[in-house]
C-alpha cells in the first residue's frame, strides 16, 4: 500500500486468543466470556472494528470542502474529512511524530491540522506539510511514511460513510447486501431520498457493546422492558380507542403481521409496518403525545386538507429497526450509532434527522414537520431507551457470576415451520424470535476465528475500492 | 377556545418557540442585572424551594411552581440552540413533563428502580430585568449529585429560569438546564435536573 514496504506492512496481531470460539458459541447459547473477557474485547477491536465495514459518519455532517467531524474506528480516534478536493477521507487522529492527536475538536472546517506538541503540520489530505526547523532532520519529509495514516478504504452508501482496514472485505454495497433494501425504503420515504442530521440524544451504558446489538431486533423485550413507556403513552387512551406507540406488541405479537428478517453479515431488520395502518395519516394516528402536536397538526390540516395525512406521517416515527453490523441502527427516524469505549462501557448516540424539502413536496410545511419531528424523536431516548440501557448494565452485573456460563438465545429454535425463507433466501421469523441473534452470533464467531490482515494507507493518492 | 395544556399542546408553536429563543438570547447583561436584595431573595428562595422539592421527590408539588404553559428544556448544544431544528436532551411542555412524572412514579420504570437519591446545590444566583416588570430571567449555577445503582454521579452547569409574576406569586415559565457536558454521552439521565 505504501511505497516503502519496510513500513506499515500490516499490523501483527498483538493479542492471540486463548479461546476457541467453537467452545464459546453454539446454536442455542453463547458463553458469558464474550461479554466479560478483556482479551476477547481487544480482538474484537481489530477483527470486527477494523476487519469489517464500520460506520464512521454521515455526509450531512461534512457538507462543505474542508469540513471535518471526529469519529472512531473501534478505539482508534479518526478524523472524517472532506478534503480540499472534495474527497472524503478517514485520517488517523495521531501525529506521525510521537503520536499526539492533531485535532482536538469534535467538528469544524480546516484546510490543515497542526500538531500542538512539536508543531508538525498536515494538509487535510493527510499529507505532511511541514515540520518546525527542518534543518535538524537529515530527511526532507517527502517520503509518504511521514503523512498521517488513513483508513485505506472509505466508502459511502447514500450519505452513510463507512471505513475498513481490511483489503479483503468486499466493496461496501456488497457487504450491506440485502439490508440496502429497507435502508433505501427508509430514505425514499423522505423528499429527495435524503435527510440531514440535527444533533443527537447521547447516551451511554456500563456494559459491553454487543448487549446493544443483541437488543436491536429483539421484539421479545418490548412490553417488559418498556412497560412504563407503554403505560405512559396510553394514559389518556379511552377504552375502545386505538392504542398508541408500540402497543402492537401487546397480547401475542407472534401472531401479529410483522416479522424479523435476517440478512448476510450480521445485518437484520424488524419490519413493524405490517402491524400498523400505513395509509396516509395512519402513522401519525398512533403517535403518542408530543409537544406542539395539536398546534402543528391543526395548522397543517388547515393548510393542506387531504394531503395533510401524508405530511404528518413524516413527523411520525417509521416503525422499522434496520441494524447494520456492527455499529449502525436505523430506528424510527433516528440514526443510532454505537461506540465501544471499553469492555464494559458503550456510548450510543441517537442522531436526530430532519427532512430536507428542496422541491416543496411538503407544500410549505417542512419547518412545521421538522419542529414536530424534533419532539417525536426525543421521546424514545428519554422514556424508552433508558430502561433498556439499565437492563444491559444489569446483564453485565449478572454475568460477573462467571461459573454460570451460558447466555441463551434459542427462542424459536427447533419449532417446525416457525422460521421461513423469503424468495431471496433470507430468514424470516416472528417478531419475538431470537433467530436474528443466533445468526449474528455465527457471523461474529466466523469473524473472531479468522485473523484479518489490517492495513493503513499513507499514500494520499492511493485509491482502493 | 380554552385548551388544557395537560391534555393538549396548542401553545407550543412557532410564536412560542420564537419567544423562547429570543428570551434566551443576550439576556445576561450588566445593565439589566437586578440589585434589589429583596427581589434577588425572592428568586433565590424559589430556586431553593425547587431544589428541595426535587430532592424530596415531591414531583407534583414541584410542578405547582410552574405556570400551566411551561417548558422544561435541557439543550444538547452548549449555546442552547433552536429547538425547532435541533434535538434537545429534554424538551418537555406541560403534558410531557406530566408524562415524565407519570413514568417516574411507575414501578416499571427500570432506570429508576430503585429510585435515585439526589442532593442539589444551587448558587451564584443573578436575576435580570427583561423590560416587562412581571418577567425576570434568572441565572444560577447548580451541582446535583445522584446516587443510583450503587454509585454517585454528578450533573453540573447553569440554570436559566424565566419567572413570571402571576396572581400574586412568582412562577416558573421556563427552566433551561445547561449541562457543561450537554454534548457528551450521558449515563442514565432519568431524573429531573
Ligand atoms: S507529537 Fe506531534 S509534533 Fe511531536
Ligand atoms: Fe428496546
Amino acid at each position: 500500500m505504501t511505497p516503502d514496504d519496510s513500513f506499515n506492512r500490516g499490523i501483527p496481531a498483538p493479542f492471540s486468543s486463548r479461546f476457541d470460539f467453537n467452545d464459546l458459541i453454539f446454536e442455542d447459547r453463547v458463553h458469558q466470556s464474550i461479554y466479560t473477557d478483556e482479551a476477547i474485547f481487544r480482538e474484537e477491536m481489530r477483527k470486527i472494528f477494523g476487519g469489517v465495514w464500520v460506520y464512521l459518519a454521515h455526509e450531512s455532517q461534512i457538507p462543505e470542502k474542508n469540513d471535518y467531524v471526529a469519529s472512531k474506528l473501534g478505539l482508534r480516534p479518526i478524523i472524517v474529512v472532506r478534503d480540499l478536493t472534495g474527497r472524503i477521507r478517514a485520517l488517523y487522529n495521531r501525529c506521525t511524530h510521537r503520536g499526539a492527536t492533531v485535532c482536538r475538536h469534535t467538528q469544524g472546517n480546516a484546510k490543515s491540522f497542526a500538531c500542538p506538541y512539536h508543531g508538525w503540520s498536515y494538509f487535510n489530505s493527510g499529507k505532511i506539510s511541514g515540520v518546525p526547523w527542518p534543518d535538524g532532520y537529515a530527511d526532507d519529509f517527502s517520503d509518504p511514511k511521514y503523512n498521517l495514516a488513513q483508513v485505506p478504504r472509505v466508502q459511502s452508501y447514500r450519505g452513510f460513510i463507512f471505513g475498513t482496514l481490511n483489503p479483503d472485505m468486499p466493496p461496501l454495497e456488497e457487504y450491506l447486501g440485502g439490508v440496502k433494501a429497507p435502508l433505501d425504503d427508509w430514505l425514499d420515504r423522505h423528499p429527495g431520498g435524503t435527510l440531514s442530521f440535527c444533533d443527537a440524544n447521547r447516551l451511554k451504558f456500563n456494559g459491553n457493546w454487543k448487549l446493544l446489538y443483541d437488543n436491536s431486533a429483539d421484539g421479545y423485550h418490548v412490553i417488559f422492558s418498556h412497560r412504563s413507556l407503554l403505560a405512559m403513552e396510553n394514559r389518556f387512551v379511552e377504552k375502545g380507542d386505538e392504542d398508541k406507540g408500540m402497543a402492537y406488541y401487546k397480547s401475542s405479537p407472534d401472531n401479529a403481521p410483522f416479522y424479523v428478517k435476517v440478512f448476510e453479515n450480521g445485518h437484520h431488520y424488524k419490519d413493524k409496518r405490517p402491524a400498523v395502518d400505513t395509509s396516509p395519516g395512519g402513522l401519525w394516528s398512533i403517535e403518542g403525545p408530543h409537544p406542539g402536536m395539536e398546534h402543528y397538526e391543526e395548522m397543517i390540516r388547515e393548510k393542506l386538507g387531504d394531503k395533510a395525512g401524508a405530511v404528518l406521517d413524516l413527523a411520525s416515527s417509521e416503525p422499522v429497526n434496520i441494524n447494520i453490523f456492527p455499529n449502525l441502527h436505523i430506528l424510527g427516524n433516528h440514526v443510532q450509532v454505537s461506540q465501544p469505549i471499553s469492555l464494559t462501557e458503550t456510548d450510543t448516540t441517537w442522531w436526530g434527522t430532519a427532512v430536507i424539502d428542496e422541491n416543496d413536496d411538503l407544500h410549505g410545511c417542512v419547518d412545521a414537520v421538522n419542529a414536530l419531528r424534533m419532539r417525536t424523536q426525543e421521546s424514545f431516548p428519554n422514556f424508552g431507551e433508558l430502561d433498556d440501557l439499565i437492563n444491559f448494565e444489569q446483564i453485565q452485573t449478572g454475568l460477573a457470576g462467571v461459573e454460570d456460563e451460558w447466555v441463551y438465545m434459542h427462542r424459536g429454535l427447533g419449532i417446525p415451520d416457525r422460521i421461513k425463507r423469503d424468495t431471496d433466501g433470507y430468514l424470516i421469523g416472528p417478531p419475538t424470535d431470537e433467530v436474528f441473534l443466533r445468526e449474528t452470533m455465527q457471523v461474529y464467531k466466523n469473524l473472531m476465528m479468522n485473523d484479518p490482515n489490517l492495513i493503513i494507507e499513507r499514500d494520499i493518492d492511493a485509491v482502493f475500492d | 377556545m380554552q385548551h388544557d395544556p395537560s391534555r393538549t399542546s396548542y401553545y407550543v408553536g412557532d410564536d412560542f418557540y420564537q419567544s423562547l429563543v429570543d428570551s434566551y438570547s443576550d439576556w445576561q447583561t450588566d445593565d439589566s442585572e437586578i440589585t434589589d436584595p429583596e427581589l434577588r431573595d425572592i428568586c433565590r428562595r424559589l430556586l431553593e424551594k425547587e431544589a428541595r422539592l426535587l430532592e424530596q421527590n415531591r414531583l407534583d408539588d414541584w410542578l405547582t411552581l410552574y405556570v400551566p404553559e411551561c417548558v422544561y428544556w435541557v439543550p444538547a448544544t452548549p449555546h442552547g440552540g433552536d429547538p425547532r431544528t435541533e434535538i434537545a436532551v429534554c424538551f418537555d411542555d406541560r403534558r410531557r413533563v406530566e408524562d415524565r412524572i407519570f413514568r417516574l412514579k411507575n414501578e416499571f420504570a427500570w432506570s429508576q428502580q430503585p429510585q435515585s437519591r439526589t442532593a442539589r446545590l444551587v448558587s451564584n444566583v443573578s436575576a435580570f430585568a427583561t423590560g416587562d416588570d412581571n418577567i425576570l430571567m434568572v441565572r444560577s449555577t447548580f451541582l446535583t449529585t445522584e446516587f443510583q445503582a450503587g454509585d454517585k454521579r454528578t450533573y453540573t452547569g447553569w440554570y436559566g429560569h424565566k419567572f413570571e409574576f402571576q396572581e400574586g406569586d412568582w412562577k416558573i415559565i421556563v427552566k433551561q438546564v445547561n449541562l457543561i457536558d450537554c454534548d457528551q454521552n450521558l449515563r442514565n439521565l432519568s431524573i429531573i435536573l
